[in-house]
């Protein structure tokens, strides 16, 4: 900082008027902001980000890739089209449950309760589909009026926190429920969201208002939760999911020609995005990566993305009597999520306070943000998705058990998120994160299991794999607290 | 001497069995800098966030413009013009210079964010500020040095078009140049016609910039005298007894317990 003040313009009259003459001037002082960085001086200050500790999705990318070239050395199923896709299919449901609760961990919270909460909605669905609509028939009188009176309960508390989603979308399940509408699949998908959201709101409240820590909520609720799912399905019992279109979901392909539309949308669309801000923050003098490193991100995912669509459009059975090929329904799907998620956190005004909140809470409370709703949502939003997580992984496996969302759901789910670079101590953390890590663990679980390990291997490995990330989480947070100072 | 733009009476303020603020009166004036001093406990941080409505009060008026208004909390504040530049800053590590300016205040549409708009401002006010070490104002708070986040947090109370300006120890953590352009900053504001409330520990910056000293004893309000009026010694006085000489708090002894 020199000792020249500059003139007498003050900070909130030059903030008034933008653009014009002035704006030139003002540019020129933050001289190393608009000339954009050469691609060399941008590749050395990612090298001194990533070694003062943002490490972002590095670690998980090479270690996918370690893992990649690992299993097709050892195993020759692995590398085969038949096996991508259904490792794909595999991974979904976990990835999407994992995608929900990198909001809850950008807050600093956890969620433990996601993975059976997600099976409440699951056997809510099937349920409702089984007996053809009829849940009072299902549950029995007591439990079908505690079950609505649960749903009010989240209809009450989301009201009185005026989250005005989660009202809605509780009182749609609670419509459902009541009116008993037939059994239709899409009705069936929109009751799991909607069971999803209501359990959202009941966490989110007791976390938020009555100010339990999360990690005891909803440890309560993990155990809760698995309770209901039992009483919902019965010991030893199982709703099958006899129904075309909720089978679709995991186990489904769009077609040759869907499968080059998806990639032209995807692709298409993720390039003319990224490329035309690029050039919008060049054009208005704003801090802007280097071009040539922007087009080669660009280049790097249209390529990939095309090879990747042109292997899935291959036959891949192994019979000669059946074709399968196309990309699986659960790419766009995992697709969508993904831009929805990425755009609420990086877009929005929403997304930058849920950021400011994992950050600094009292900066955030300072700032007149209103905390407690902040963290109440994003257990909604934790709870919403891991139901529709749970649609993708109860279609994958065309029925749902007791032990739906139990097991190693939550572990999954979690180590997916902070796999891929979202810290556990909050403030930190992509959707993408989700992908990249459950992508990760997808391909360890796949892998073991081609080369036939037994199920004691698998869990020990992947413990130890969360374990690894979550040191890499607190070790690159040490570093960058050093860094700082 | 100007209009009271902000005026507090009586104020008290408790937290649970400790009493902070003792019926605290209180005057900003529209064109003055106003300094608040006191010892370390004394309550001035805790008058600041009463102020901003961060902290709700136990009793007592307030009044914006002569007219009695309730700041029940920040944003209250932030709609009337109040501007607070905290102690401990207030700064998000994890987000970077030009998102937390606008924290709160996003600008942008529809609850969508418009970052070019955004992002530009911010650059006219650093620049205002002549920050010049700043490397990008795409930097994330937690890489920046003390004095750069102090620096930070100051343009974040100027970006707006503000009527009252609290600044909470701003130069603590400053170097001697960068407290050179703070204390001006201070001044500018002033002339500007906003409320300038500064707290300070320097003497020597107290008595160069305020027009007006404040002082604060074991959260009573021992005087409030022009700065022409009153020397370093009473003011170190008034500091450390509550009194000095026939100014300040009557009776010491009592206003101990
Ligand atoms: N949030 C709080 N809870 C309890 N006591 C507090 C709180 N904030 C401040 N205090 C107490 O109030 C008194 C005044 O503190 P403060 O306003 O920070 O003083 P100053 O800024 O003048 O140094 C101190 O005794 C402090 O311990
Ligand atoms: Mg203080």
């Amino acid at each position: 900082m020199t000792d020249t003040p500059t003139g007498t313009t003050t900070g909130e009259k030059a903030a008034d008027k933008s653009g014009g003459g002035t704006a030139q001037a003002a540019i020129s002082d933050f001289g190393i902001d608009t000339t954009s960085r050469s691609t060399g001086e941008a590749l050395r200050d990612y090298v001194a980000r990533v070694r003062g500790g943002e490490l972002g999705s590095l670690p998980a990318l090479l270690g996918l890739v370690v893992l990649l070239v690992v299993f097709s050395s050892l195993s020759d199923n692995f590398l085969t089209l038949g096996n991508i896709a259904n490792l794909l299919a595999q991974g979904a449901g976990k990835t999407v449950i994992a995608m929900g609760l990198v909001f809850v961990l950008l807050l600093g919270e956890i969620d433990l309760s996601a993975g059976t909460a997600s099976g409440v909605a699951a056997s809510v669905m099937a349920l409702h589909l089984v007996k053809s609509g009829n849940l009072l028939g299902g549950m029995g009188s007591t439990v079908f009026y505690l079950f609505c009176g649960i749903i009010a309960l989240a209809i009450v508390l989301a009201a009185w926190m005026r989250l005005w989603i989660g009202v809605a979308l509780s009182a749609v399940a609670l419509l459902i429920a009541l009116i008993g509408l037939p059994a239709n699949p899409w009705t069936e998908m929109l009751l799991a969201l909607c069971v999803g959201t209501a359990i959202g709101c009941v966490t989110g409240f007791l976390v938020a208002k009555v100010r339990i820590p999360s990690f005891v909520v909803t440890l309560a609720l993990f155990l809760a939760w698995g309770g209901v799912i039992l009483q919902f399905i019965g010991q030893g019992g199982t709703l099958g999911l006899r129904d075309d279109t909720l089978f679709k979901v995991a186990n489904g392909n769009l077609n040759t020609a869907a499968s080059w539309g998806l990639f032209v949308i995807a692709a298409g669309g993720y390039a003319a995005v990224v490329l035309s801000r690029h050039f919008t923050r060049l054009r208005k003098g704003l801090v802007a990566q280097p071009t040539a490193m922007v087009a080669a991100k660009v280049a790097v995912v249209v390529v990939l993305s095309a090879v990747v669509t042109y292997l899935l459009t291959l036959n891949r059975s192994h019979s000669d009597l059946v074709k399968i090929s196309g990309v699986p329904y659960v790419v766009p799907i995992v697709l969508v999520l993904l831009v929805i998620g990425t755009f609420v956190l990086d877009r929005t005004r929403y997304g930058r306070h849920i950021y400011a909140v994992g950050g600094n809470q009292e900066a955030a409370r300072r700032a007149g943000i209103d905390v407690p709703k902040i963290r109440m949502s994003v257990f909604v939003i934790c709870s919403s998705v891991a139901a529709l997580g749970a649609i993708i992984y109860s279609s994958k496996v065309g029925s749902v058990d007791p032990n739906a969302g139990g097991g190693n759901t939550l572990l999954y789910a979690v180590g997916a998120a902070v796999i891929g670079g979202t810290s556990l101590f909050g403030g930190k953390g992509r959707v993408s994160n989700a992908v990249i890590g459950g992508a990760v663990l997808a391909t360890i679980d796949n892998g073991l299991g081609l080369l036939k390990q037994p199920a004691a291997v698998v869990f020990v490995i992947t413990g130890l794999v969360l374990l690894l990330a979550a040191s890499v989480d607190a070790l690159s947070r040490r570093r960058a607290a050093v860094a700082s100072r | 001497m100007s209009e009271p733009i902000l005026e507090l009476r009586g104020i008290n303020k408790s937290f649970g069995p400790v009493h902070v603020l003792h019926d605290v009166d209180f005057t900003v004036r529209a064109g003055e800098v106003t300094a608040l001093v006191g010892d370390n406990g004394a309550g001035k941080s805790t008058l600041v966030k009463c102020i901003a409505g961060i902290y709700p009060t136990d009793s007592g008026e307030v009044l914006f413009n002569g007219e009695q208004t309730h700041i029940h909390g920040p944003k209250e504040a932030s709609n009337l013009g109040i501007e607070v530049v905290y102690q401990d800053l207030a700064l998000c590590d994890n987000l970077d210079i030009v998102q937390n300016m606008f924290l709160g205040r996003e600008r942008g549409r529809a609850g969508l964010l418009d970052e070019s708009d955004m992002e530009q401002a911010a650059r006219k006010t650093l620049t205002s500020l002549s920050v010049r070490t700043v490397k990008s104002v795409r930097t994330p708070v937690a890489s920046l040095s003390g004095g750069q986040r102090q620096t930070v947090a100051i343009a974040k109370a100027v970006l707006w078009d503000s009527k009252v300006v609290l600044l909470d120890e701003p130069t603590a953590a400053l170097g001697v140049a960068q407290t050179r352009q703070v204390l001006d900053l201070v001044r500018r504001l002033a002339e500007q016609g906003l409320g300038v409330v500064l707290i300070s520990h320097n003497m020597n910056d107290v008595f160069e910039v305020a027009d007006r000293i404040a002082t604060l004893y074991l959260g009573r309000m021992a005087a409030e005298l022009p700065t022409k009026d009153v020397t370093h010694s009473q003011v170190v006085e008034l500091i450390t007894a509550g009194r000095s000489g026939d100014l300040g708090i009557a009776r010491p002894e009592n206003a101990v317990v």
